[in-house]
């Protein structure tokens, strides 16, 4: 499959676009990137279990996408979670320590890699059924429409999740009661092993969306500017009334879909292809040509964002395990929070 | 006053809906068509099409949309027509509903109160007619409830809408028709979404039951009176938790039962009530306890086979019998 697919241009950048911006991106995308680099680290040391779906190579969607969301909007999520979450304000020593397994964990350690979350940031998850965060997205913008709250509900899922059935409900309700959701596919060819196109019939996802009178366009899911620039639109044109907005991000995973995956479905070439499009280098690289950014101001925020891992690492190594009398909390609200 | 079992739920809800703006109603048919079991007709008219929602043919997604609706702050009531159709939306209720306050280290709550037909007993065949009650009350996260009588088609629905947890509602759809006297105060039907409750007094063996094989079990309790036999009857009304303390009272003082279920006796309820009754009361036991269940077959159409399959007041009378030897 080629790197290069068709891609609307995107319109003007958003007025909002300050001149800090684009370190600040390049800045978030190396804090994901190096957390995710230290996770497949401490998961070879058996220090994180269960499954470990990284992210490596789509840092672009996560920082194009989260710096175009208000503090108040309401994020849903997929398993390939961590960036959201990280760019979102949950803190990397609570997502630390919840791959750890700890009581301090964003989700007291009950949820691991595949479910963070963390309510005062409106991060709903964290989803781990392929789809099954795309319906809790429409209930969200249904409540804030219901409210009259100015929220809309940005609802990440992968390409994959685009053969499931509660995709086509999920964006028919929403299309049919106008509803404030921003359907945000990152698109990276891959379901697991299963390529795009052996997957779906129609392989043009924003017809998908288009078929229910959803306005949709895609960009460049390896370029965060081109990310930002079209998640920004949508999300104004979302925040102004007239319904969901689907936007697919067409990127790449540079890594298999988990740890446990051999990856053997995909031609080295193909990956090599795709890594020379990375989203960190090539943007970097743009920064310098632009006189934004400079060597040594490069390495001071790699050695930021490696700073910022290191202590999350110390903070979950030291945090306590819950203890197993607390194995039966939070299944039901406890009496005294009723 | 004398009402219906389907008004008695009418009445809830208007209640819910003009005492909480936050509560609505969002089902298949439930705004212009006034409710498959006309549950909720004439709500439309008086609470407008904003919180009586009708929703596409699409349970996953609606049902997956009270589950998000409840986590945005509202109290979303969500109709399924049947507990049959519930299994397209069985994902967003146990991955998600069941379990997003674990999931998450208790940082949200999932206040969303589910109300669904079940049951068989007016020849809608195989895809129309199950109770799978049991599967629900298996799921740690959510609450079952099974109002069996007009009082407590009444009562649940306040409670269950308190409640910050998921509460899924059984409603047999034999019940629906079901007439009696509704009493004018609250005192009279409020109750609690915790307990079972005795429906008759007796001495000599315990039926426990649920929903729609109620009044099945209390007509047997009649013809049993008739008699001599002195049958006490324990409506189990929360399927999930259960209220085993209640189960062990009655035989403490019964020393024998039969539990009446319309489920299929492999995997049933009655064989999780049977298991509870083994582990806590064997010592109190004068007899092995017996089920009433139905056959394992898919529900038939044919009105006699039909019935053929499912607890009937004989078979559950001669069960009675069986347990006391007579």
């Amino acid at each position: 499959m080629s790197p290069r697919r068709k891609q609307e241009t995107p319109a003007a950048a958003p007025a909002a676009d300050d001149s800090a911006l684009p370190l600040r991106l390049l800045a978030d995308m190396l804090r994901i990137r190096r957390l995710e680099e230290k996770c497949a680290e401490l998961y070879g040391a058996g220090k994180i279990r269960g499954f470990l779906h990284l992210y490596i190579g789509e840092e672009a969607c996560a920082a194009g996408t989260m710096h175009a969301l208000a503090a108040d909007d309401n994020v849903v999520a997929t398993y390939r979670e961590h960036g959201h979450a990280l760019l979102r304000g949950v803190p990397m020593n609570a997502i630390m320590a919840e791959m750890f397994g700890k009581a301090a964990g964003c989700s007291r350690g009950r949820g691991g890699s595949m479910h963070l979350f963390d309510a005062a940031r409106r991060f709903y998850g964290g989803q781990a059924i392929v789809g099954g965060g795309l319906p809790l997205a429409v209930g969200l913008a249904l409540a804030d429409r219901m409210r009259k709250l100015p929220r809309i509900t940005a609802c990440v899922f992968g390409e994959g999740a685009m053969a499931e059935g509660a995709f086509h409900e999920s964006i028919n309700l929403a299309a049919l009661w106008q509803l404030p959701v921003l359907f945000c596919c990152e698109n990276n060819l891959y379901a697991m092993g299963t390529a795009l196109a052996r997957s779906e019939s129609q392989t043009d996802l924003c017809a998908k969306a288009a078929a229910y009178k959803v306005r949709a366009r895609a960009a460049d899911g390896m370029d965060v500017r081109a990310v930002h620039a079209a998640v920004g639109d949508a999300v104004a044109a979302v925040r102004a009334g007239g319904g969901p907005f689907f936007v697919e991000l067409q990127t790449y995973r540079f890594r298999a879909h988990s740890m446990f995956d051999p990856d053997l479905y995909r031609d080295k070439a193909e990956i090599e292809a795709w890594k020379q499009r990375g989203p960190i280098h090539t943007f970097s690289a743009q920064l310098k040509a632009e006189g934004r950014l400079d060597e040594a101001a490069f390495l001071r925020l790699d050695a930021a964002a490696q700073a910022e891992v290191d202590a999350a690492v110390a903070f979950a190594e030291a945090a306590p395990w819950e203890p197993v009398a607390d194995l039966l909390r939070d299944v039901h609200t406890p009496e005294a929070a009723r | 006053m004398k009402t219906s079992y389907r008004e008695a739920l009418r009445l809830a809800l208007r209640e819910a809906l003009i005492a909480d703006p936050r509560v609505f109603l969002m089902g298949e048919d439930v705004g212009r068509y006034g409710g498959t079991y006309a549950v909720s007709k004439g709500l439309l008219d008086e609470f407008g099409p904003e919180r009586i929602r009708d929703t596409p043919l699409s349970e996953l997604g609606f049902v997956g949309a009270g589950v998000g609706a409840a986590l945005g702050g509202l109290r979303p009531i969500v109709e399924v027509m049947t507990v049959n159709f519930s299994l397209l939306a069985l994902d967003q209720i146990v991955n998600s509903a069941a379990l997003l306050r674990h999931m998450s280290g208790g940082q949200f709550s999932v206040p969303l109160v589910l109300r669904m037909a079940t049951g068989a007993g007016r020849q809608l065949a195989a895809q129309h007619s199950h109770s799978l009650e049991n599967w629900y009350a298996h799921i740690p996260g959510i609450r079952v409830l099974a109002p069996a009588t007009i009082a407590d088609a009444r009562g649940m629905l306040a409670p269950a809408l308190a409640d910050p947890d998921p509460v899924v509602i059984f409603e047999h759809a034999q019940l629906y028709n079901l007439e009696g006297e509704l009493p004018a105060s609250p005192d009279g039907w409020a109750c609690d979404i915790a307990h079972a409750a005795v429906r008759r007094e007796g001495s000599q063996a315990t039926l426990i039951t649920y929903g729609g094989c109620l009044p099945k079990a209390l007509q047997a309790a009649e013809q049993l009176a008739a008699d001599g036999i002195e049958v006490e009857v324990l409506d189990l009304r929360v399927l999930r938790p259960l209220d085993t303390d209640a189960i062990a009272a009655s035989l403490a003082k019964t020393h024998r039962a039969v539990v009446v279920d319309e489920g299929w006796k492999s995997g049933s309820l009655a064989a999780e009530v049977v298991a509870r009754i083994v582990e806590r009361c064997f010592y109190d036991l004068d007899a092995p306890p017996l089920r009433v269940c139905s056959a394992e077959v898919p529900i038939p159409y044919a009105k006699h086979m039909e019935a053929a399959a499912l607890p009937q007041p004989e078979r559950i009378a001669a069960a009675v019998r069986e347990v006391l030897g007579v």
